[in-house]
């Protein structure tokens, strides 16, 4: 048997670390499938861009990434914002799927001039070796303690501005009922500008922490949506706080899964954790598709 | 460039052969989208599935991965797209009563979880290895005959799928279909079970699907972990139907022909490029792939043939 400490450094830090990134990433998703009704398949590469943005500033001017964070968050907004103009905004009016397949071709877009800018090749911040931190039998890396607290931060800023703002309740009803929305006054274009920076701005943090935690590619955009989408259906589509949850679970279910439950084994081989978050994705899909947080049921 | 010489000529059968299995996917694709509207994201994963069945099933044995069954191609195909529908069933009765959305989130799925399978259970898929010595058909001809005379096999199979695909486009299942996905609450008022003719045309659109799988794996004679990557099958199909026009067969056959023709000849062009450029301009060719897609999807949503709606059989135009 693995000693709890282990298990406690190994798996479940770990899966928190990698659940915080989703969450991250979910959130744009719930909230861009709640307001512009299409699950937006280049969101994954949306947080690849970011961990690329953030690169200019490390490789370049010698930035730590945590430094760069926010200039990369308002760029990638910036480029979400300019995509929406031009392959999204002309479908607001016909039927979601077809806006799937602009996402879709954006995905690849983004992909292709990732590579054509940056290369092929594994890239990483270069922030050095960092001991971790003891606290009796728990090694907590720094960067692990970090990404964890300003995910939180994130998250407990846009509950605020959610809940606080005007902008955000707008944004809520437009969530709830865009036609009901629209004739009481709310300018539903403006929700979407904001839907836009919010879903990328956090895409790309959760980028950077990618790039952070382990390296950076350009496929990972790819890899990451399987996830993503798990972790918004877990936790109700059009809920950003059903996403939070959402993507927390899947982190640790994927990084749990494989732990050695029964066995000397790990319980599922860790080549397979995408599957994790797949058959998540099913059994919600079967026995729950509103989620877990009553998303919307389309 | 002397147009009679050999090489000139291989290259012509080879761009004949290679649109034709990606008509083959564009007209299974077209059952999904353009019958049913219905967003399949994961063709990369039923085409897998065909290419690996049908070379697990015919290879002789080896010690690198399941094989040694020895059967013929005429049962190894059918073989292979039983097991792609069977699958597509699945996922189709669980995803189909929801919104579309949840299908093409459902698809991504399956072709991770096919690609992972096929990277990790290497007793079965030989893994990275790959899996050489597949047969071709017609091998014992002399060279440029067998090439030509599998040619002529895809070609036969993209008519009788498109022949097939017509009828049904005409016939009352197509015509439900088309109902369907232009209105299924409408389709649904008078009568129709929606979620079983959407399960219907996704099952059909997969097993076509392996079925183009199939065929490239005996073209390319060998199959390595390259036939799951998303983006030559997935987007490439897409783009082809997308361009050609959706919910059209002739459409589908034209753009398959089309967008490889352009794949292809771009690929010969920077081939030629020194070193590092040659890869360079493999990503400008996706990205202008990319935007040549968004382009067709905004100004030309109904492609180069556009959906046509089936004859009336029994109505006389004059008699109206």
């Amino acid at each position: 048997m693995i000693a709890l400490s282990d298990f406690i450094n190994l798996y479940l830090l770990p899966g928190l670390v990698v659940g915080c990134i989703y969450a991250l990433g979910a959130i744009g998703i719930s909230l861009l499938f709640g307001i512009l009704r299409f699950a937006h398949f280049a969101h994954g590469d949306m947080m690849t861009l970011g961990a690329y943005l953030a690169i200019i500033f490390t490789a370049n001017f010698d930035w730590s990434p945590y430094a760069a964070l926010p200039i990369t968050v308002i760029g990638t907004a910036l480029v979400a914002l300019l995509l929406d103009r031009a392959f999204y905004k002309p479908f607001r009016r016909s039927a979601g799927i077809v806006t799937v397949i602009a996402s879709f071709g954006v995905m690849l877009m983004l992909r292709s001039a990732i590579q054509l800018i940056w290369g092929v090749d594994v890239k990483t911040y270069d922030i050095g070796i960092r001991f971790p931190m003891e606290f009796g039998m728990l090694k907590i890396a720094p960067r692990q303690v970090t990404i964890v607290l300003v995910t939180a931060a994130l998250v407990i800023a846009l509950h605020l501005f959610l809940s606080r703002t005007r902008l955000g309740k707008a944004m809520r009803a437009v969530s709830d009922d865009p036609d009901l929305a629209r004739v009481s006054g709310i300018n539903v274009e403006q929700v979407v500008r904001w839907t836009w920076i919010i879903g990328a701005g956090l895409a790309a943090a959760g980028g950077v922490f990618i790039g952070i935690q382990t390296k950076v590619h350009p496929n990972m955009g790819w890899d990451l949506l399987l996830p993503l989408f798990a972790a918004a259906v877990l936790g109700g589509i059009g809920r950003p706080y059903g996403a939070v949850a959402g993507g927390l679970a899947i982190g640790l279910c994927q990084e749990l899964a494989t732990y050695p439950w029964f066995s000397e084994e790990p319980f599922i081989a860790p080549g397979y954790k995408p599957a994790v978050a797949f058959s998540v994705m099913v059994i919600m899909l079967i026995w729950r598709p509103t989620g877990l947080f009553r998303g919307r049921a389309f | 460039m002397d147009i009679f010489s050999p090489g000139f000529l291989n290259y012509l059968i080879s761009l004949g052969t290679m649109s034709g299995i990606y008509a083959v996917l564009c007209l299974g694709l077209n059952l999904q989208w353009g019958f049913a509207g219905l967003f399949n994201a994961g063709i990369a994963a039923f085409f897998a599935i065909g290419a690996y069945t049908t070379a697990i099933l015919t290879t002789p044995e080896s010690p690198n991965y399941l094989g040694g069954f020895g059967l013929p191609i005429v049962l190894a195909w059918p073989i292979a797209m039983l097991l792609s529908g069977v699958i597509a069933w699945a996922i189709g009765r669980i995803c189909l009563r929801l919104r579309g959305d949840y299908l093409a989130m459902a698809t991504i799925g399956i072709a991770e979880v096919i690609r992972l399978l096929i990277k990790n259970e290497a007793w079965l898929t030989a893994g990275t290895r790959g899996i050489p010595n597949i047969a071709r058909p017609f091998e014992g001809l002399p060279s440029t005959w067998n090439h030509l005379a599998f040619m002529g096999l895809v070609m036969a199979l993209v008519a009788i799928i498109y022949w097939a695909a017509e009828r049904a486009w005409a016939s009352p299942w197509g015509r439900t279909m088309r109902a369907i996905r232009d209105s299924d609450m409408a389709a649904a008022a008078i009568g129709k079970d929606v979620t079983q003719f959407r399960v219907e045309a996704f099952v059909l659109g997969a097993m076509v699907m392996a079925l183009g799988g199939a065929l490239s794996a005996h073209y390319f004679k060998f199959l390595g972990l390259s036939a799951t990557e998303p983006m030559m099958v997935t987007f490439l199909v897409w783009v082809m139907l997308i361009v050609g026009g959706s919910g059209n067969n002739r459409g589908a056959i034209l753009g398959a022909l089309i967008i490889w023709i352009i794949w292809s000849a771009t690929e010969l062009l920077t081939n030629r490029l020194p070193g590092e450029w040659i890869t360079r301009t493999s990503y400008i060719r996706v990205l202008l792939i990319g935007i040549l897609l968004q382009v067709v999807l905004q100004r030309f949503a109904k492609g180069l043939v556009p959906e046509r709606p089936p004859r009336m059989i029994d109505d006389k135009p004059e008699s109206r």
